[in-house]
């Protein structure tokens, strides 16, 4: 079964969000979403500075099965893209949660990150795909 | 059996000279550009080599050999008639700068096959220049782009794709300065037409589509989808990936498109792989019938000539040198010409019914289709979720097991949106006793992914290359010989 964190919120499309102390959101791709892809081979993240839109891919993360778009979230000026996954694109799956985050972002409006699926509903969704 | 590599049969000094030229030849290279040391080249006698690359050539899986479910989407059976005649002398001694007026029988050859490619996708223009698939696509694209580039209708640059498109549809787009934009496909299969109303507007330049889609089955709202994209003032793109299915039945021109590329290899069962040479033709509607590649051959009276730059001012060019791969056209033509009008016909009605028994076959067995309230075209999806989730054997797991079981896998992970997927396709030429054994090796395979996961998970047991590292080949791929 795959991991869900009960204090980040989700979206359909399998990444995850985490409000931080400092008002930015920190976002990477679910569990089950690393699990699917299988070993990560390559990730874009984008660069600090960039403007990205809700629902637009910001990122992309490339398995041995496929290349996917990354969906921000939220709309807003990505702080910081972690660097660290060019060279380790593992730490996603290894780690998905934490060292596997895949950018940081200011957003320009703070309720979309609180209209995003809490843990309960985004299992829901998932248990609806899988069975 | 292990195949040593050549590299490792090589000993120093040793070669086959027979075929050296008896004089020294002097290379008309400056010194300064001449390399200093030689090439490190294998050194092997002519009978090592032959026997080397025999075996090798005996390892592959290969239509020839085995079933080969990957179907039309690569390449289907191609019938040694095709290749037979193909290879007559008079053919392939043909020189391409040799004069029209020596000419007239492969320039008759090639405006019949443009005339038979125009009758069965219902196009009124078709140039068989491009040099495969991609190029096709190219083409197409480049087309469109010309087209709005000459009535100086300069926003459109938008092509749109759903999200179970081929990936080179994209790319391709991209290519040709497009930007791309993507809309969903619904839990049953059709495109989302709700999606599709908002996504286009004065920026769209057309909409990429595979129809029967790449799920396997046939977009039951195109009259409408045509209807969306034509009064937005875009253009419909035909992939042609998946005519097998339609062949002699539908016609893309009947449906609507404007343009579409037909890789011959997939549906006209030329030769392809190991990069080629591969044929991407392209056919056209009235309105952009000034953009199509050149050289086409045009028929005036009863005389057969080269139609070029002159004739076709707006065209978008060459793509490559004379008339794209004349040895491979040649073999969709006698390919054709075989079959004939009713032949046609009946290898898309195969192509499905071998695909809808396979499908219905494994359903019994206890294997889930991705669109079971959707009947096939000539290829379905079969997804491995519940295998997966309930004894960790995953669809590479089932591909690389198939193996052993003497079947070449089918497509495995395509398309993207249904987890856990075999994308299966028969294709026309196989008979019900092959067809039956693969499903027999599919439901043996499920058994032990029940009882002994282990023996698919280590999958392949009997290949002389076991499962290979897909992460490492990725990350650090070197294919360069050193020596020890």
């Amino acid at each position: 079964m795959s991991n869900i964190p009960a204090d980040l919120r989700f979206q359909k499309s399998h990444e995850w969000a985490r409000l931080e102390a400092d008002g930015t959101i920190t976002i990477g791709i679910s569990d089950h979403a690393q699990q699917a892809l299988g070993d990560l081979v390559f990730v874009e993240a984008p660069e600090a500075g960039r403007h990205v839109n809700a629902g637009e891919a910001a990122a992309v993360v490339e398995s041995v099965k496929a290349a996917s778009d990354v969906y921000s979230p939220v709309s807003g000026e990505v702080v910081a893209g972690n660097a660290d996954l060019g060279g380790q694109p593992e730490l996603i799956n290894q780690d998905p949660y934490g060292a596997g985050w895949i950018m940081r972002v200011r957003p320009d409006d703070k309720t979309q990150f609180a209209s995003m699926l809490d843990a309960k509903a985004y299992a829901a969704a998932l248990a609806a795909e899988t069975h | 059996m292990h195949e040593k590599l050549i590299f490792e049969h090589s000993a120093p000094g040793r070669s086959a000279d027979a075929q050296y030229p008896r004089v020294p030849v002097e290379a008309p290279v400056p010194a300064a550009l001449r390399r200093a040391s030689p090439p490190l080249l294998p050194e092997v006698s002519e009978l090592q080599a032959v026997r080397h690359f025999t075996r090798l050539s005996q390892l592959n899986f290969s239509i020839d050999t085995h079933f080969y479910p990957l179907g039309s989407c690569t390449m289907k059976y191609n019938p040694k008639a095709c290749n037979q005649y193909a290879m007559l002398p008079e053919f392939i001694n043909r020189h391409p700068l040799a004069p029209e007026s020596t000419g007239q029988g492969i320039l008759q050859i090639l405006c019949e096959l443009q005339d038979m490619l125009k009758e069965v996708t219902g196009m009124r223009g078709v140039s068989l220049t491009p040099m495969a698939g991609a190029q096709g696509e190219f083409a197409g694209v480049a087309m469109i782009r010309a087209y709005y580039k000459a009535r100086k209708d300069f926003a459109r640059i938008e092509i749109i794709v759903p999200d179970a498109a081929h990936g080179t549809n994209p790319a391709t787009a991209t290519m040709c300065g497009c930007t791309v934009k993507e809309i969903p496909t619904l839990p049953n299969g059709d495109i989302d037409l709700d999606s599709l109303q908002a996504a286009v507007g004065p920026q769209t330049a057309g909409i990429m589509l595979t129809n029967p889609s790449t799920i396997g089955v046939f977009e039951r709202h195109i009259d409408d989808l045509r209807r969306i994209v034509h009064e937005a003032g875009g253009l419909l793109y035909y992939d042609g990936a998946n005519l097998n299915a339609i062949l002699g039945k539908v016609r893309p021109g009947d449906m609507g498109f404007d343009v579409i590329h037909m890789n011959l290899h997939k549906t006209f069962s030329t030769p392809h792989g190991g990069g080629g040479p591969g044929s991407g033709a392209v056919g056209v509607s009235e309105r952009l019938l000034p953009f199509l590649p050149v050289p086409i051959v045009g028929r005036e009276s009863d005389r057969y000539r080269w139609l070029d730059e002159k004739d076709l001012p707006q065209t978008i060019g060459r793509l490559s040198n004379f008339m794209g791969n004349t040895g491979v056209l040649l073999r969709a033509y006698i390919y054709m010409r075989m079959l004939g009008r009713d032949g046609m016909q009946r290898v898309s009605e195969f192509a499905t019914l071998n695909s809808n028994y396979l499908a219905a076959r494994l359903r019994v067995a206890g294997f889930e289709l991705a669109y079971p309230e959707r009947r096939a075209s000539h290829e379905f999806i079969v997804t491995l979720r519940h295998e997966a989730h309930e004894w960790g054997t995953n669809a590479m797991d089932f591909a690389k097991r198939l193996l052993d079981y003497g079947f070449h896998a089918p497509t495995t992970y395509f398309p993207l949106l249904v987890p856990e997927c075999l994308l299966i396709e028969p294709t026309e030429t196989e008979s019900k006793e092959e067809l039956d054994a693969f499903v027999d090796a599919m439901i043996a395979i499920r058994h032990e992914a029940e009882t002994e996961p282990d023996k698919l998970k280590g999958a392949p047991w009997t290949l002389p290359v076991r499962r290979l590292d897909d992460v490492r080949a990725a990350k650090q791929l070197d294919l360069t010989w050193k020596a020890a």
